[in-house]
């Protein structure tokens, strides 16, 4: 194990980030599978159904329908991606590629652990806006290539709602940088540290609710998926798609919900800090459990900051994407951009400025000095 | 502003997710079709049958009152003197994909000759294959006699 562990950190750097790259997208990838599979059981559940539980189980029945996704990806690679005819071919293939791409490229600053991110970068922030911004262009380029009306229209309206909500977003991202201080992602993470009462949640809880309403909005999801409308435009800009070229959409919007449930967790509530830092620590485990072999260091070692903790809010959120899915109608459409322009740009406006004069008075945990 | 407050407080929405959360722990309603089925009424009018009498003669007297009475005109009726003397059909067909499953024709049939059985569970693999010929509904009239007989038994109560 020590030889093992001495032979990795002896491996060139690039090799190793390689490795680590590798890892964190397969991980992802089927996150992302599994996550398609919730929904449809969550859903199922509040609808008082069962959900898919036909294809496969563990062993004992245990979880039936658990290889869903895989039977859903080879019917998807199985069949033929239809290019029309008058599409621009080019586009059309590379459209798909840029709305997943970012997706996955934000997870690069995205601190996962204490010690563990794959690019610390400094305007870790900045990066994130920056690659959020590119997922539309793919949106634009696909309903644009396919040259078809409903293509065309779906595009126009995700690529205007992304927009307008980005805008929103990135408000609310400002209160986070001014509490924090900081545009790095691990920065604004250790700065929430102290149990969850100190996180950004509880002082930024307006800015919480805009940037997790915008964050829907964003990844097009129920209740603002008007890209899609069954009567009048099918499925919005990826109606030309099939097979495997329509799975990377499917990827993409999966991807960037998880993305969005994480980003969520890192900028207010407090990443891979445990809620239970300062209430109970590693160290105040019970020496009689902590020395059982495995479920004692198991137990130590939960308690304390790590990734499992990322997990679980990573997971609560996606639940609240669910859950809102399986609740809410679908809103109008100029009752998204009213609510995006008036409603919730002004309360992020608002809020930072009570922030700042919070900050001037020395209420709250603020770091930003005048 | 009193909505206004409502609004921003988003209580309508918290209620509507704490409906869909209580519906999440509530027992479901599904039924796992091929392994559990709901149950069917003697009723059920699912494929097509000719029936014949015990000792083996076919009930189907060629009336073509079925045929009359049929309103999606998917039973088509040739008819000819068999060679007892009797009037007899020499085609009887029912298109399948035509058929609405309404049950007028088994209302109509003085004999109760044609009759809608409680198979649902049926499918074609061809072309052509939705058209059920005589010696075909003849077929399964002699296949499934037993379960058809019990259903007219529990349901002639009623008639």
């Amino acid at each position: 194990m020590k030889n093992l562990l001495e032979q990795w950190t002896a491996l060139p750097s690039y090799v190793r980030d390689t490795a680590w790259i590798l890892v964190v997208t397969v991980v992802l990838i089927l996150c992302v599978a599994f996550t398609t599979l919730w929904e449809r059981k969550v859903i199922g559940w509040m609808q008082l159904r069962k959900g898919p539980n036909r294809v496969g189980s563990l062993p004992f029945g245990f979880l039936p329908g658990i290889f869903q996704p895989f039977a859903d990806v080879i019917k998807l690679l199985i069949k033929e991606v239809v290019i029309p005819s008058a599409a621009n071919k080019v586009l059309f293939r590379i459209a798909p590629m840029i709305t997943l791409i970012p997706a996955f490229a934000i997870w690069a600053v995205v601190p996962l652990s204490p010690n563990m991110v794959l690019g610390n970068v400094n305007a870790g922030l900045l990066y994130v806006l920056a690659l959020t911004s590119v997922g539309v262009y793919g949106v634009i380029l696909a309903g644009w290539a396919s040259n078809s009306k409903y293509a065309f229209l779906g595009a126009m309206r995700s690529a205007a709602q992304i927009v307008a909500y980005e805008i929103a977003m990135g408000f609310a991202l400002v209160g986070v940088i001014m509490a924090a201080g900081s545009l790095n992602l691990g920065d604004i993470v250790k700065h929430q540290a102290g149990g969850a009462l100190a996180w950004n949640w509880f002082w930024l809880f307006p800015l919480l609710v805009v940037y997790f309403i915008s964050g829907v909005a964003e990844t097009n999801r129920a209740p603002f998926d008007v890209a899609e409308g069954e009567s009048e435009i099918v499925a919005g800009f990826h109606v030309e798609y099939s097979g495997i070229a329509f799975a990377l959409f499917f990827l993409a919007e999966y991807a960037n919900m998880i993305l969005i449930a994480a980003l969520t967790a890192v900028f207010f509530f407090g990443g891979w800090l445990s809620p239970l830092d300062g209430f109970i620590e590693p160290t105040d485990v019970p020496p009689a459990l902590a020395n059982i072999p495995v479920l004692g260091w198991a137990v130590t070692a939960f308690v304390g900051d790590g990734f499992q903790w990322l997990f679980l809010k990573i997971f609560a959120g996606i639940f609240m994407f669910l859950w809102f899915r399986a609740t809410f109608p679908r809103y109008r459409y100029d009752q998204i951009m009213r609510l995006g322009w008036k409603i919730l740009i002004p309360v992020t406006i608002v809020w930072i400025a009570v922030e700042g004069v919070m900050a001037y008075f020395k209420v709250g945990p603020w770091k930003m000095v005048g | 502003m009193r909505s206004i407050i409502k609004t921003f407080l988003l209580t309508e929405l918290l209620g509507g997710l704490w409906v869909t959360w209580k519906k999440l722990w509530k027992p479901k309603f599904t039924v796992n079709y091929p392994e559990e089925k709901t149950p069917q009424s003697p009723r059920f009018r699912g494929l097509h049958a000719l029936r014949r009498y015990p000792n083996g003669e076919e009930r189907c007297i060629a009336c073509k009152l079925c045929e009359a009475v049929c309103p999606a005109v998917c039973i088509t009726i040739d008819s000819d003197v068999s060679q007892d003397g009797t009037r007899r059909t020499t085609r009887y067909d029912i298109d399948l994909f035509k058929c609405i499953y309404c049950g007028f024709c088994e209302e109509a049939c003085p004999v109760d000759a044609i009759v809608l059985t409680r198979i649902h569970e049926y499918h074609m693999e061809h072309r052509g294959e939705n058209i059920m010929s005589k010696d075909k509904l003849l077929a399964v009239g002699e296949r499934y006699d037993a379960l058809i007989s019990a259903d007219k038994a529990a349901d002639s109560a009623y008639r």
